[in-house]
């Protein structure tokens, strides 16, 4: 298996530089090609079971026999744009960045081709086990044993393949990206294996080997950074690439690259407990969770300040370029939900907002705003390039996805901002006699015009999802002329 | 916590904490390599597929916002537990924190609700403040099974009707509540056979004014002497000390709404039914279960003037 570079795809490195002036490696395509893909297509499915769950909130009489319930469909819809969506989003621009950053191509393609098909197996298996109610009941983590033990196989080849070819990189130093990329991955290893560490009793069941308190602290050790590795770090090694290329400015700082990189993973690590706060986990652990949830404050906001000012200095490509919009916006977003997060793990603000809807609303700024939308930036940027395309079919196609994905996420994130603190505050709220003064079930009503904004987020942005669709579709199938050649090529 | 594990903690949280504002400080000031023209930005001079690296130090004001964040993390950790076994110097703990606000509401409480326990409960069903205190409750309490307003539902009584199961005496609801309720109707399926239990239905039926077939009712009445007066009396008006059902007050406990009335009794005498009212022994105090009670109470009189 080979894939020769061809001088049509537009993956040329900038001539301006002299370590480059060697012939330009023969880079793997096809797999990111394929990831690239599966990207769209587990986005616009994942998004389209969320939008079902959305629908069930406000209509429960589409909770349609045991296959098809909320209680099935919800980490059907969780596993598909974390792990589906977002995994192939992170598996095809870390194959990407890392080849480009690296001047070498990937370690092994039969390797990541493994990769591949292993990850859309997982991804399959998934969808049909947990609709069957095969589960092992940990928020993120819900597949099965047999389908576990894949993910870590599919997990390790991965690391082979990229820190191979950061070892067989032909520039001195490693990008900043592909730091990310790598803590990334590293991380998640270990987060998989150990929270998923279960004793079998048949193929389709097994129990944690963990007892009450401590299953919940690893559970929520692994749930906080899968948020924190796949969802942050994974996301932010994609914005260093991406941003400064559709910027075509340099990173705007890197000392604080150094800095937010190295305090961002030693500090991420430590902030699961406060999923737990004012429960049997003892005192210390949360106290230890919250302030490392502040802590983590900066560090976060290190990614933003450096990506928005690269953006900085190229504004007026605002007014023409919708995918350098989806960069600015998914970065606002990120800056927006990693204030968000620590301010909620705080534990006054947190007796208020646990197990309420804002938590959901805090998820999908991240996961919309943020981690969508910089997929979709980065995918624009990719697909003409990966299909030798000097454009995408439409650019106003991209500027109407752009608006619907920008006001879809507002109104999702609105809504349940304004149910979350109202259910915080009708559970708290007291009688003069000391009883409560909402029951549940009243909190549950006054919610449902909330629920029914969310669904109408929802909707707008998982249509948004299929315009893409389409216009990746044409781009492909469409005559668009080829990029004219550029000054790089001349080295080859 | 062993002191050993204590000292792990200690020292890992210590080591996080000081190294990222070493590193913070460590970082602060960057070196210009060289002699740039004026105005122009130093560039770390590498180049990655043609991206290049700025040297801009870092943001003055998020240097600052991360060494507050940090110094707020170690005032937190020696104000409050955190550090291993250290338990902070102001001795907080979770526990504390709530048994402080149970006191501060029992102060508040304590002598509102021991008025009302000491008030009998036909006295408590005609104050309106009263019953809104038992109302919330119960709305908080026994709506999720019962209903809003005690309207019931299949196979949860109604509460506001006065059909009572166990006695509808301010001392009977209170038992309910307090120690739960049993109701076992044994399966008859075995016993009178597929017929035996559609003759049974007919029979029930032509008590309660529903259309019935006289065959069938007769041969029905005929068992039911044999099998079912122990319980639910020689007439079917049921037991209350049993917690035997009235048969003919056209009032079902187990009547499912998108099945038939009439299937719906066969499978109570085929199948038998088992009713569990939990108790709330555990969950509510003495003077709480009172006024439920009350309020429950006060739903049946109110029907009854109507």
């Amino acid at each position: 298996m080979s894939y020769q570079y061809s001088p049509g795809t537009g993956q040329t490195p900038s001539g301006s530089d002299q370590h480059y002036s060697a012939a330009v490696p023969a880079y793997n395509n096809k797999v990111v090609k394929q990831f690239a893909i599966m990207t769209v297509v587990w986005g616009v499915v994942g998004m389209l079971v969320g939008v079902i769950i959305a629908a069930q909130l406000v209509w429960p009489e589409l909770n349609v026999g045991p296959w098809l319930h909320f209680g099935r469909l919800r980490p059907l819809h969780t596993n598909a744009v974390i792990f589906a969506f977002g995994g192939c989003a992170l598996f095809a621009s870390s194959y990407y960045v890392v080849q480009r950053t690296s001047q070498a191509p990937l370690f092994s393609d039969r390797l990541a081709a493994f990769t591949f098909w292993g990850w859309q197996l997982v991804i399959v298996a998934a969808a049909i086990t947990l609709p069957l109610g095969l589960t092992s009941a940990k928020e993120y983590a819900e597949l099965e044993w047999p389908i576990d033990i894949l993910i870590a196989l599919v997990w390790v080849i991965y690391a082979v393949v990229f820190f191979g070819t950061i070892i067989k990189r032909r520039v001195a130093h490693i990008y900043v990206a592909n730091w990310f990329f790598g803590a990334f991955i590293i991380a998640i290893a270990m987060l998989h294996i150990v929270n998923s560490l279960a004793l079998p009793v048949s193929l389709f069941k097994s129990y944690s080997i963990y007892p009450g308190t401590i299953d919940a602290m690893v559970q929520w050790w692994y749930g906080h950074n899968a948020v924190g590795f796949f969802l942050t770090a994974g996301f932010l090694g994609m914005m260093y690439y991406f941003v400064p290329k559709q910027a075509e400015r340099p990173v705007y700082s890197y000392r604080l690259s150094i800095v937010h990189f190295w305090a961002l993973i030693a500090i991420y690590i430590w902030a699961g407990p406060h999923h737990l706060h004012y429960s049997t986990l003892p005192d210390w652990a949360q106290s230890l969770g919250m302030v490392m949830s502040l802590l983590l404050l900066a560090p976060s906001w290190g990614g933003m300040i450096n990506g928005i000012m690269t953006l900085s200095g190229a504004w007026h490509k605002l007014r023409t370029d919708p995918t350098f919009r989806f960069l600015v916006v998914s970065l606002s977003f990120y800056g927006m939900s990693t204030f968000e997060g620590p301010m909620m793990s705080i534990k006054t603000v947190n007796a208020l907002s646990h197990n309420t809807d804002w938590t959901i609303g805090h998820v999908h700024s991240g996961a919309l705003g943020w981690v969508a939308m910089i997929s979709i930036g980065c995918l624009y940027h990719l697909i003409p390039r990966l299909y030798g395309k000097s454009k995408m079919y439409s650019v106003n196609l991209i500027n109407m996805h752009f608006w619907m994905s920008t006001i879809g996420t507002v109104l999702y994130i609105a809504s349940m901002w304004v149910n979350g603190i109202t259910q915080g505050l009708m559970w708290r709220a007291f009688n003069s006699d000391g009883t409560l003064t909402y029951s549940f079930a009243e909190s549950v009503e006054a919610s449902y015009p909330g629920y029914l904004v969310r669904l109408i987020g929802g909707t707008i942005f998982f249509a948004g999802m299929l315009l893409m669709a389409f216009n990746v579709w044409r781009t492909i199938n469409d005559k668009i002329p080829q990029p004219q050649v550029s000054e790089g090529v001349a080295h080859v | 916590m062993s002191d050993f594990w204590s000292n792990w903690i200690i020292l890992l949280t210590l080591i996080v904490l000081i190294g990222s504002v070493w590193l913070l400080i460590a970082n602060r000031k960057t070196e210009v390599r060289g002699d740039l023209p004026e105005g122009e930005i130093p560039k770390t001079g590498h180049s990655y597929d043609g991206i290049e690296e700025y040297e801009n130090p870092l943001p003055i004001w998020w240097f600052w916002m991360f060494l507050s964040t940090a110094a707020f993390a170690l005032i937190y950790l020696i104000l409050y537990p955190g550090l291993g076994n250290f338990k902070g110097v102001l001795d907080w703990t979770q526990e504390k924190q709530w048994q402080q606000s149970i006191d501060t509401a029992s102060l508040e409480l304590d002598a509102k609700y021991a008025a009302y326990a000491a008030t009998s409960i036909d006295d408590l069903a005609a104050d309106p403040a009263a019953l809104r205190m038992g109302r919330r409750l119960f709305n908080n309490n026994c709506a999720v099974c019962h209903g809003i307003g005690g309207v019931g539902g299949n196979g949860f009584p109604n509460l506001s009707d006065h059909d009572w199961l166990y006695g509808g005496s301010g001392d009977a609801i209170v038992q309910s509540i307090t120690n739960g309720r049993q109701g076992v109707m044994p399966p008859w399926g075995a016993v009178l056979g597929d017929r035996g239990v559609e003759d049974m239905a007919d029979y029930l039926m032509s008590l309660n004014g529903q259309p019935f077939d006289a065959q069938r009712a007769a041969r029905g009445a005929g068992q039911y002497k044999m099998f079912c007066t122990g319980c639910h009396g020689a007439d079917g008006s049921g037991i209350q000390a049993l917690g035997a059902p009235n048969l003919k007050d056209r009032i079902w406990l187990y009547n499912q709404l998108d099945t038939p009335l009439l299937e719906n009794v066969r499978h109570s005498i085929r199948n038998g039914r088992n009713g569990n009212m939990p108790s709330h022994a555990d969950k509510l105090r003495p003077e709480k279960i009172h006024l439920i009670a009350a309020y429950v109470y006060s739903l049946s009189q109110t029907s009854r003037q109507r």
